[in-house]
């Protein structure tokens, strides 16, 4: 099932953006939201990208389907360079990257229809008669669990977690090759999500897609994901099959994050916070252990096969 | 637990869709404490918006219906003022919206919107008020606070536009917080320290938080009481610790059940058959969650089933949770129907 060659390599990514101030309204200083990213997604493969808010994971995902530019590096997809791709060309190739925004509302089109909102990126590129795109997208709206007359109604109308499902039907409709998930249950209850979150993985058996699964939840990226990496500051700090990390994590934030998860069972919650308290103390006085002499996070270093971490 | 800050009576919120009305609040009666935390959870769609939004009174007028009584420190809000509820709004209650996108100005900056209501409500300097601002900022947990202060919400990333919702609820120091998925969009790192935050105010100021999360974990480490709605209705209330280790509906027992961290990687996840139809489908009479749980006699669900007191403070409406065998929902299981 898998290719040797990566589906998408993302190559020494960076994304600044430049913090403006003083008279001139001058670039003063950058804001290096991704700093010298690299990593690989195989087709059919889910890969997680899992960290701090504010540590650039969206940026990262944005840039990959073209919608902030990078300040350098590469972002292959299918061996091709999508930067040089210009027209029709770029557009052909771009079809086949879809995102699921973080912000369901502010991403979806107030003034539009249900129907208009996922239909849109049909049109753009396939001939269908009303009758046949009425009923692809209502099919589409069950299968993210929503009542097919949905299409009839506008965003507004729906609760946030319906929202979030739209622009998830909306991002399926063109079957394309990676989907890159920003948040994509987050505004779930467990039992909805569960229901997207099989039915992402039944599409991703039928089609053989690839996500990239951007989340804060760990529980869930454990569960869906094959790889996982974990970003610090605009860096990646580990890397590893999704069970190594979750249960070997070796980077200080990694377990920081692991330890954090909020624990359901009253019996286990004393326990719990008694491995926060050692793991918080321990972060608090590691800086050596996250940066080097320049204040500069480390690079990743392999410890397996599949596993790297950024230690000295 | 402190007296009551909040008593809702029989809400009734209903919004107008093409010409008719359709209620997605049902006769909900609720209470909060001082120095309570009362979760709500449920599925998507079941209303737990549009009843915090009823509350601090933003629903657009003329396409919703609002009926009952909200009763703040004594007044009703739904029969106040524009002014008077203006005063209380952003002062007495602070409200964290789910949508921190829509709820933000997007041609101002960030400090402007934090300042905006101490302006109205706080007898403060501008110099103050940047400083409490600024505090605000670094205490929900966003490092370079200076720099954010003076960005617009564009150049945020999502959880530090959700961490600037809160910091702006919290600006007028609330008594009643409402907080709508508030750390949604937040790692559990950043999540912790801002319940941690939100249980400190809470104490310091004896006030009530109405917490509506999806978030399980987050429920049974910070709710003193938790609400389960669905379809618009209250199906179950009980303290934290009640609802956790014997959770009597069926539909409670099925949310817990569907946590993916109990599950087999890769396996597929536990979900509740069917779904929350939309407002016009859902059918008034008898059980609302009969056809979830299609596997029990219809007979038992001809009749709308009502909240009852079961055991002190646990409260359920269901007409059928004694025919289901005790299931603490934590080993994966289904629930076994028996008659
Ligand atoms: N358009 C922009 N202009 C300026 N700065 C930006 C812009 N977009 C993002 N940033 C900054 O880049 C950093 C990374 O943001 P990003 O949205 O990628 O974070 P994230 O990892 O997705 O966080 P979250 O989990 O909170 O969504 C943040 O400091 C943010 O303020
Ligand atoms: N302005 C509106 N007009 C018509 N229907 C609406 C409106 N706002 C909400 N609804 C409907 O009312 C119901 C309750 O919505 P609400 O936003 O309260 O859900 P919720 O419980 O907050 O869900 P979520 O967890 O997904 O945020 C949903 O069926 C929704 O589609
Ligand atoms: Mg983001
Ligand atoms: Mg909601």
């Amino acid at each position: 099932m898998k290719k040797m060659s990566p589906l998408l390599s993302v190559q020494r990514l960076k994304v600044y953006f430049p913090i403006r101030g003083g008279f001139w309204h001058r670039a003063i200083d950058h804001t290096r939201a991704t700093d010298d990213v690299s990593f690989e997604i195989m087709e059919g493969e889910t890969y997680g990208l899992v960290g701090e808010s504010g540590c650039g994971k969206t940026t990262t995902g944005r840039a990959i389907i073209g919608l902030h530019k990078a300040t350098s590096g590469k972002i292959l997809f299918d061996g091709i360079d999508l930067a040089k791709l210009r027209g029709k060309e770029r557009r052909r190739r771009t079809k086949d990257i879809q995102m699921v925004f973080q912000d369901p509302y502010a991403s979806l089109n107030g003034r539009k229809k249900v129907l208009d909102i996922v239909a849109e990126p049909l049109r753009n590129f396939e001939r269908m008669s009303p009758q046949e795109e009425k009923r692809a997208v209502q099919t589409l709206l069950e299968r993210v669990g929503l009542d097919a007359d949905a299409a009839y109604r506008y965003p507004h109308q729906f609760s946030g977690g319906q929202r979030q499902r739209i622009g998830i039907a909306r991002a399926l409709t063109l079957n394309p090759k990676l989907i890159i998930a920003d948040e994509p249950v987050s505004a779930l209850d467990v039992s909805v999500q569960a229901q997207v979150l099989n039915f992402m993985q039944d599409i991703q058996k039928e089609f053989n897609l690839a996500y990239l699964f951007i989340s804060h939840d760990l529980g869930v990226v454990q569960h869906i994901c094959d790889r996982i990496g974990i970003m610090y500051r605009g860096r990646l700090v580990e890397e590893g099959l999704a069970e190594e990390v979750y249960s070997n994590p070796q980077h200080l934030y990694t377990k920081r994050l692991i330890s954090a998860i909020p624990e359901m069972e009253p019996a286990q919650r004393l326990a719990k916070r008694r491995v926060r308290q050692s793991v918080q103390e321990q972060y608090e006085g590691a800086y050596d252990q996250f940066f080097d002499k320049d204040g500069k996070l480390f690079d990743l270093k392999k410890i397996s096969k599949t596993h790297s971490v950024a230690v000295p | 637990m402190g007296k009551a800050l909040l008593e809702i009576e029989n809400l009734q919120t209903s919004f107008r869709i093409k010409g008719t009305d359709y209620a997605a609040v049902d006769d909900v009666s609720l209470c909060i404490h001082e120095d309570e935390v009362l979760a709500i959870v449920g599925e998507s769609g079941c209303g737990k918006s549009a009843l915090a939004l009823s509350i601090i009174g933003l629903h657009e007028p003329r396409v919703t219906d609002l009926r009952g009584a909200i009763r703040f420190e004594g007044e009703n809000l739904l029969e106040l003022s524009r002014k008077k509820l203006n005063e209380i709004r952003g002062k007495e209650i602070g409200m964290v919206f789910q949508d921190p996108m829509t709820a933000l100005n997007p041609l101002l900056t960030i400090g402007s919107q934090i300042e905006e209501p101490m302006k109205y409500h706080m007898d403060l300097s501008r110099i103050a008020r940047k400083e409490r601002a600024l505090d605000l900022l670094r205490r929900v947990g966003i490092r370079d606070e200076a720099l954010v202060h003076a960005r617009y919400p564009h150049e945020l990333s999502g959880g530090m536009r959700q961490r600037v919702v809160i910091a702006i609820a919290l600006a007028c120091n609330p008594r009643l917080l409402i907080a709508d998925e508030p750390t949604t969009a937040l790692d559990v790192t950043i999540q912790a320290q801002i319940m941690e935050l939100l249980k400190t105010l809470q104490s310091e100021m004896q006030s009530g938080i109405l917490l509506i999360t999806h978030d399980l974990g987050v429920v049974a480490e910070t709710a003193d009481r938790v609400a389960v709605m669905y379809a618009g209705q209250i199906v179950e209330l009980a303290e934290v610790d009640d609802i956790f280790a014997r959770p009597l509906h069926p539909y409670t027992r099925s949310l817990f059940q569907s946590n993916p961290a109990k599950m087999p990687r890769k396996g597929r996840l536990h979900v509740i058959q069917g779904r929350v139809p939309n407002l016009e489908n859902l059918k008034r009479e008898g059980c609302r969650f009969a056809d979830r749980v299609p596997w029990v006699p219809k007979t038992e669900h001809a009749r709308s089933p009502v909240l009852q007191e079961v055991k002190r403070g646990h409260f359920v409406r269901c007409t059928c949770y004694k025919n289901f065998h005790f299931n603490t929902g934590r080993s994966g299981e289904k629930d076994v129907a028996t008659s």
